[in-house]
C-alpha cells in the first residue's frame, strides 16, 4: 500500500503540489496524468524520498517513510531522464547496483526480453537513448520490487520494446504489485491503467477508473475525457481573466 | 558508506586526475631535490608550493568531482541507502584517493634521495600532514559549494573565490588591518585571524616545526610567543583538523535537506 497524506511541495516558493492526498491499496496499474509541469515527477520523487515534501506524510507498506531509506528495498524506480555514471559498462552497472542494494537481482531474463545481450560490454556513454531507457528498465525491474514507479517508461522505446514492456507490466500486475506510471500516451493508459489519477495545478482533479472518468466528462475514451477536463479548466481561466479585464475597464472609467 | 566509498575511491584512483596530481608532486619534489641538492632547502620550497597548491587543487577537484558524479548520486538516491552514507562515501572516496596520490608523489623522491637525518624526516612529515589536511579541507568546502549550487559556473566561481580569498586576499586584509590599528594590542585579534583561515594555520604549523622564524611572519610570531613552539604546533594542528571536520559535518547534514 502507498499512501500520501496532504502533501505540499514548493520549489523556491513556487508551489507545485498543493495538498495532494492519494491512496493506492490494491495491486494494479495506477496512471498519473497531467499536463507538463503539473508535478507528476515531483509526486513520484516524494514517494521515493528524493524530494522532501514541505508538509504532509508518505506511507509505504503502512510505514511512514519520510527521511527513511530502507523501504526503498521494495521500490523499483525508472527516472524520467536516464542518468548513469558514464565510465561504466552496462554489465558493471547491473553488478554495482546489486552490490549497493545488497540484493541479488535477476537481470538475465530482463536483458533477454529487451534484447540487451550485445550491449553488455558497451560503455554507458556510448548507448543510444532508447537503449539507455532499456538499461534503465532492467535496473527498475531486476529486484522484483513490490512497488514500481515508472516515470514516462515508454519514452524512446521502439514497438518491439514497447510490447515487451507491456507484457512485463501485465505480469507484475498479475503478481499483485503496485505499479505507478506517468505517461502522455493515452493509448498506454487505456490499455493498461486500472486507475487514473489526474493532477493539475498542484491538486488531484480526478481519481478513479476509466468508466468513472467517461461518466464524469460525458466523453468516450481517456484522450477525449482528459481533453474535456483540460478545456473546462482553460475556459474557467479565460472567464476569470475576462472578468478581470472587465473590472479593469470599469476601474478606468471610474478614474 | 563503505561500499560507496569503495566505488568512488577506485573510480577516482584510476582516473586522470589522481594520476595528474601524483605526477605533479613527483616531478616537483624530485626537481627541487636534485636542483638544490639539499633536502632541508628543498623542503622549504616544497612547503610554499604545498601551502598554495593543495588548497587550489582541492578546490578544483572538489567541484569537478561533485558535478561529474551528480548522475551517480541520483542513481544512488533511488536505492535503499542512507543519504549521509552516499555523500560521505563520495567525499571520502575522493579525498582518500587524492591524498594518497599527493603522499605517494611527494614521498617517492625523498625515499630515493634520502632524508638526511631525523629532523628532516619530521619536517617532511609535517609538510605531508599539512598538505593532506589542506587537501581534505578544501575538497570538503568545494564539495559543499557544488552541492549548494546546481549551476556549475556559479559553483566553480564561488569555490575559486573562496580559495583566492583564503590564499591571497586574506593575508593582504590582515596586514592592512594590522597597519591601520598598529596602536592597539593586536595579539588576540591576530590569533583569531590565523585560526579562521586554514591556509594560515597550516603555514604556521609547518613554519613552527621547520623553525624558520624569518618566514614566520607576524601571526606565526604571535603564535610562537603566545603558546611556545610545541603547544603552538598542537593548537594549530587541532584547529586545522577542525577545518576538515567542520565542512564534512556540514555536508552530512546539508545533504538531508536537498531535493533532487
Ligand atoms: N529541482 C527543481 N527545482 C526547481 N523547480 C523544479 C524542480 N523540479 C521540478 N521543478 C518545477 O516543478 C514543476 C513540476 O515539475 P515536474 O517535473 O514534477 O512536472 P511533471 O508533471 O513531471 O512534468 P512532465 O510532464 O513535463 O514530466 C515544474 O514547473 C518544474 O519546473
Ligand atoms: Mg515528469
Amino acid at each position: 500500500m502507498i499512501e500520501l497524506k496532504n502533501i505540499y511541495k514548493a520549489y523556491k516558493k513556487v508551489p507545485v503540489l498543493k495538498g495532494v492526498s492519494l491512496k493506492m491499496e490494491k495491486g494494479g496499474v495506477y496512471a498519473v496524468l497531467g499536463p507538463n509541469g503539473s508535478g507528476k515527477t515531483t509526486l513520484m520523487k516524494c514517494i521515493l524520498g528524493m524530494v522532501l515534501p514541505d508538509r504532509g506524510e508518505v506511507f509505504v507498506g503502512g510505514e511512514s517513510v519520510i527521511k527513511k531509506h530502507s523501504y526503498r528495498e521494495n521500490i523499483g524506480y525508472l527516472p524520467q531522464i536516464a542518468r548513469f555514471p558514464d565510465n561504466l559498462k552496462v554489465e558493471e552497472l547491473f553488478k554495482m547496483i546489486s552490490d549497493l542494494r545488497g540484493q541479488k537481482g535477476n537481470s538475465e531474463d530482463l536483458i533477454q526480453r529487451f534484447g540487451l545481450e550485445k550491449y553488455l560490454s558497451y560503455k554507458l556513454s556510448s548507448l543510444s537513448g532508447g537503449t539507455r531507457q532499456k538499461v534503465n528498465l532492467v535496473i527498475c525491474f531486476m529486484f522484483d520490487a513490490q512497488y514500481i514507479l515508472l516515470d514516462e517508461p515508454t519514452s524512446g522505446l521502439d514497438p518491439v520494446a514497447m510490447i515487451a514492456l507491456r507484457k512485463l507490466i501485465e505480469e507484475k500486475k498479475q503478481e499483485g504489485k503496485i505499479i505507478i506510471l506517468t505517461t502522455h500516451i493515452m493509448d498506454v493508459v487505456e490499455k493498461m491503467a486500472d486507475e487514473i489519477i489526474f493532477l493539475m495545478e498542484g491538486k488531484i482533479y480526478f481519481q478513479g477508473d476509466q468508466e468513472k472518468l467517461d461518466e464524469l466528462t460525458g466523453s468516450e475514451g481517456v484522450e477525449a475525457s482528459i481533453a474535456q477536463l483540460l478545456l473546462k479548466e482553460e475556459k474557467g481561466k479565460n472567464d476569470s481573466s475576462q472578468k478581470n479585464g472587465f473590472r479593469f475597464k470599469l476601474n478606468k472609467v471610474a478614474l | 558508506m563503505k561500499r560507496i566509498l569503495k566505488y568512488s575511491f577506485f573510480d577516482m584512483i584510476r582516473s586522470r586526475w589522481s594520476i595528474f596530481y601524483f605526477l605533479f608532486f613527483l616531478i616537483t619534489a624530485s626537481s627541487l631535490l636534485y636542483m638544490s641538492n639539499d633536502s632541508s632547502r628543498a623542503l622549504a620550497s616544497l612547503m610554499n608550493i604545498v601551502i598554495i597548491l593543495c588548497p587550489l587543487i582541492g578546490t578544483l577537484f572538489g567541484v569537478m568531482y561533485y558535478y561529474n558524479s551528480r548522475d551517480f548520486i541520483e542513481l544512488l538516491l533511488a536505492q535503499p541507502i542512507k543519504r549521509r552514507d552516499i555523500f560521505l562515501g563520495e567525499y571520502f572516496g575522493l579525498a582518500f584517493s587524492i591524498v594518497i596520490s599527493f603522499i605517494a608523489g611527494i614521498t617517492i623522491p625523498f625515499i630515493f634521495y634520502g632524508f638526511g637525518g631525523a629532523d628532516t624526516l619530521v619536517n617532511f612529515l609535517t609538510i605531508v600532514v599539512a598538505g593532506s589536511i589542506l587537501t581534505m579541507a578544501f575538497l570538503a568546502i568545494s564539495f559543499l559549494v557544488a552541492m549548494k549550487n546546481s549551476n556549475k559556473i556559479k559553483g566553480f566561481g564561488l569555490a575559486i573565490i573562496i580559495w583566492l580569498f583564503m590564499a591571497i586576499i586574506y593575508d593582504g586584509l590582515f596586514l592592512m588591518s594590522l597597519f591601520i590599528f598598529e596602536d592597539y594590542p593586536l595579539e588576540t585579534f591576530s590569533l583569531a585571524m590565523t585560526v579562521i583561515n586554514p591556509i594560515d594555520l597550516c603555514r604556521t604549523l609547518v613554519m613552527l616545526q621547520l623553525d624558520i622564524s624569518a618566514l614566520l611572519g607576524y601571526t606565526g610570531a604571535v603564535f610562537n610567543k603566545f603558546f611556545g613552539t610545541s603547544q603552538g604546533i598542537i593548537i594549530s594542528l587541532f584547529f586545522a583538523l577542525l577545518w576538515v571536520a567542520g565542512p564534512v559535518w556540514t555536508i552530512s547534514w546539508q545533504c538531508k535537506a536537498k531535493d533532487f
